[in-house]
């Protein structure tokens, strides 16, 4: 019974959803005030009916309910609590509930938190995330919904994947999705600016702390995402380009460039095009990463197009909603018009540079992610891009963005002079590659490849760079806005991430060993000694353990645990790694297979500076967060806006 | 700058940058694109020798060797039709074992493929798309399912 009362919410909330967009558009083009007052009730309305059907689902976890066919496909008896919940969304049903869940949240956050805003344009953004609401909704109602019943009803349920045990990922998804379905706000802001034909500074005042919210939770959840592959996918690795990963690390750029340009399309009213372009880009770029992940069509293009249904429905969205968007940009873009120029040198070039280079790397790994489902679809061979090509496309337009943003955040708007602050920064980038030098040559004995020195020194720069204005104006007790302080946390952290990249890309080491108990092995002058070996038991699974203890010198470093789990429903095997964290490096061990003679094959790993790479992105994320507080987003006040200069 | 000018030089520009991000994806493509081969393509000569490719097919029931308590491990992997012998020196993915389809990274020498990396995906159902692909493949162009392995209906359905 329950579970139909979570199929009823979720028909309620679709006819809600479209009430939404048809209030929220025609009452905005009719200026009907009942009409779009109506908007932000039903907007409640909709949430309220979301909430409702995704609590049902997750008490549906909790009791065990197998007569649902998704939790008996997700969920089992000896499943720990927290991992039933995380479980809602550890597969496609749950995972479009949570998406829709997130947009719903986004719309109500947006019809609460925007009293500023004229009535009209806060129906019309109200409107087209209730379009979007209406599509996901069927999709999830038509395609894939959470509340099927399975008969006959089994004793027990399949489990959840192993891989999905974790508590990065019971965190993972709902922060990804925040910042994935965050794009729609900023989308559905392009949309209401272009068709009210009202786009000027105020517009960009409230877009930006919503692109910036959105920009920040996805800089967390990909982030969280990168931390659970290195350690729970047991090898290592911190990014892979995998096509999944791809498919969220595109709207990221798209995004970055998006909040970059909505500043000077703020500031001066320059750019707006452009930026309307962005928005819909990196709405779109969402929409097609959840298309990649949700139809199929990354396993094979063939095995989409065996069973299309879910495919085509969200290619059909995609569609839309691109087709859709970018028509109306084409009848109303040539409509506004930018006005003011700008020096060759000042703020606005360095941030058109930056758009254009994130732009380019964007395209350059849709191009690569894309290129063999297109070579597949055509019968032209089976191909795979590997890392290496994602490596160099993006090492090409990323390495002079990291000296263009240190240089850049010291302009001033229209034309920058360096007579005054030329000499410092340049003195910052000496130091930084001196600093970076010495790094790489004391501490890890060899220069490393060029490209250390230059990520190591372009790292040093940029935190230096950043943090020196705030540091300055905080020492002459000086105000300052929390926009220019979260901007210098934001670009301190790429700084961190830069060096944490830089550090292990040239001198991580990592080595297969077959050893025994009583064996050691010895990299980067951690000694690893395999002490003994024993058999393990969790709430769910059994496992083969081994104890690794490792020694610097005579120094005693770490005693770590590795496990090799044994799922006892789904049989599949899982590698536990042992990890010590330390400030300036982990060591890493996964236990392999019995390779008899008393040997199991094992991998030992040395990752200095790996931590950077988290702690970078949970820098840039909290710089996000700073910038939105900043006191003029909450000017309520819709004032005439006149464009400085 | 007159309007003209400046859609012109703003024209100048876009091209230059589009010109130069198709550079560095060529640049890219040069070396990183690897083809993937069956076993009977490798048979029938058609897999490059000393290029960096990628083979895949089904780890043969009882071909794994290794001396006791040594890393080096050898195996053949079969599409059914025809079969190839991998050489690899390392942990192998959790989910190798005798009868999963896998995909091994590597260069041919001598009708034998060394492979430097060797992957199976993280989910018991899941073949790699190109194996389950080519294994349907030669499974229908020996005439039915009489005499395939069992295993091998399993791998039509995959994946969901």
């Amino acid at each position: 019974m329950i579970p139909e009362i979570g199929t009823l919410a979720l028909l309620i909330a679709l006819a809600l959803t479209a009430l939404q967009a048809f209030f929220g558009l025609a009452g905005a083009h009719r200026e009907d005030a009942v009409w779009m007052r109506t908007t932000s009730a039903v907007t409640a309305g909709v949430f309220a009916f979301v909430l409702a059907a995704f609590f049902i689902l997750v008490y549906s976890f909790i009791t065990h309910d197998y007569t649902v066919e998704y939790v008996a496909h997700n969920s089992n008896n000896e499943l720990p609590l927290i991992y039933r919940i995380a479980a809602v969304w550890g597969a496609h049903e749950g995972s479009l509930l949570l998406w829709v869940l997130i947009l719903t949240t986004w719309s109500l956050l947006v019809s609460r938190l925007s009293k500023g805003l004229p009535d009209s344009f806060r129906a019309r953004v109200l409107g087209t995330l209730g379009l979007v609401g209406f599509g996901f909704l069927a999709f999830t109602m038509f395609t894939s919904s959470p509340f099927t019943r399975l008969f006959p009803t089994p004793a027990d349920g399949a489990d959840l994947n192993p891989i999905l045990q974790d508590p990065a990922l019971a965190a993972h998804p709902p922060m990804l999705y925040m910042g994935y379905v965050g794009t729609s706000v900023a989308f559905a802001f392009a949309v209401a600016a272009m068709l009210s034909g009202r786009m000027d500074a105020a517009w960009s005042r409230w877009t930006r702390p919503w692109t910036v919210a959105a920009w920040m939770c996805l800089t967390l959840g990909i982030t969280l995402g990168s931390w659970w592959a290195y350690y729970e996918l047991g090898w290592g690795g911190w990014w892979f380009w995998d096509p999944v990963e791809n498919a969220s690390f595109m709207p990221w750029l798209a995004s970055t460039a998006l909040i970059h340009s909505l500043a000077v399309t703020e500031k001066r009213g320059l750019f707006r095009n452009w930026t309307l372009l962005l928005a819909i880009f990196a709405f779109s770029l969402s929409l097609l990463g959840t298309f990649l992940v949700r139809s199929g069509v990354l396993v094979s293009v063939h095995s989409f197009a065996a069973d299309p249904s879910r495919g085509l429905f969200v290619l059909g969205l995609l569609l839309f909603f691109i087709v859709g968007s970018l028509t109306l940009y084409a009848i109303r873009a040539p409509s506004l018009q930018t006005d003011g120029g700008f020096a060759p040198v000042s703020r606005e070039s360095f941030l058109l540079l930056n758009n254009a280079l994130l732009v380019a790397a964007a395209g350059l790994i849709l191009l690569g992610t894309l290129w063999p489902l297109i070579m597949d679809s055509f019968n032209l061979g089976k191909i795979s891009v590997g890392p290496p090509y994602f490596n160099t496309v993006f090492l090409i337009p990323m390495l002079p963005l990291v000296a263009l943003v240190g240089v850049g955040m010291h302009a001033t708007w229209k034309r920058a002079s360096y007579a005054t602050k030329g000499r410092t920064l340049g003195m910052f980038a000496i130091g930084g590659l001196a600093v970076g030098g010495l790094i790489a040559f004391a501490f890890y004995g060899s220069y490393g490849v060029p490209l250390t020195i230059i990520g190591f020194g372009g790292g040093f720069f940029l935190m230096a760079s950043a943090l020196w204005e705030p540091l300055v104006r905080l020492w002459r007790r000086q105000p300052q806005a929390r926009a220019a302080v979260g901007m210098a946390v934001a670009h301190f952290g790429i700084g961190m991430f830069v060096i944490g990249v830089s550090g292990v890309a040239s001198y991580k080491i990592e080595k297969d060993v077959s050893m025994g108990p009583g064996d050691t092995a010895t990299i980067a002058g951690y000694t690893f000694h395999f002490n003994s070996t024993n058999d393990a038991r969790g709430p769910n699974y059994q496992a083969r353990e081994a104890h690794v203890s490792i020694t610097k010198g005579d120094a005693p470093v770490a005693d770590l645990t590795t496990q090799k789990r044994q799922f006892k429903i789904q049989s599949n095997p899982m590698t536990h790694a042992g990890i010590a964290v330390a400030w300036n490096r982990d060591l890493f061990v996964a236990l392999g297979d019995d390779l008899g003679a008393g040997k199991w094959s094992m991998r030992l790993q040395y990752k200095p500076l790996v931590r950077y790479i988290w702690l970078g992105g949970v820098f840039m994320a909290f710089g996000g967060l700073i910038a939105i507080l900043d006191r003029r987003y909450r000017r309520g006040v819709v004032e005439p806006v006149t464009v400085e200069g | 700058m007159t309007p003209r000018q400046k859609r012109l030089w703003t024209l100048v520009a876009v091209l230059v940058g589009l010109g130069l991000t198709t550079a560095v994806a060529l640049k890219g493509f040069e070396s990183n694109l690897q083809y993937f081969y069956d076993p009977s393509e490798v048979h029938g000569g058609k897999a490059p020798t000393g290029k960096s490719i990628r083979v895949g097919g089904m780890v043969a029931k009882g071909s794994v060797v290794r001396e006791p308590g040594n890393l080096q491990v050898q195996f053949v992997i079969t599409d059914f039709a025809e079969s190839v012998t991998v050489k690899y020196t390392g942990l192998l993915p959790d989910l190798f074992r005798e009868g999963q389809g896998i995909i091994a990274h590597g260069q041919l020498q001598d009708g034998v493929f060394m492979a430097d990396e060797v992957l199976a995906k993280h989910d018991e159902k899941y073949t790699p798309p190109e194996v389950a692909k080519s294994l349907k493949k030669r499974h229908e162009g020996m005439g039915g399912s009489a005499n395939a392995p069992a295993s091998a209906t399993t791998m039509e359905g995959t994946p969901r």
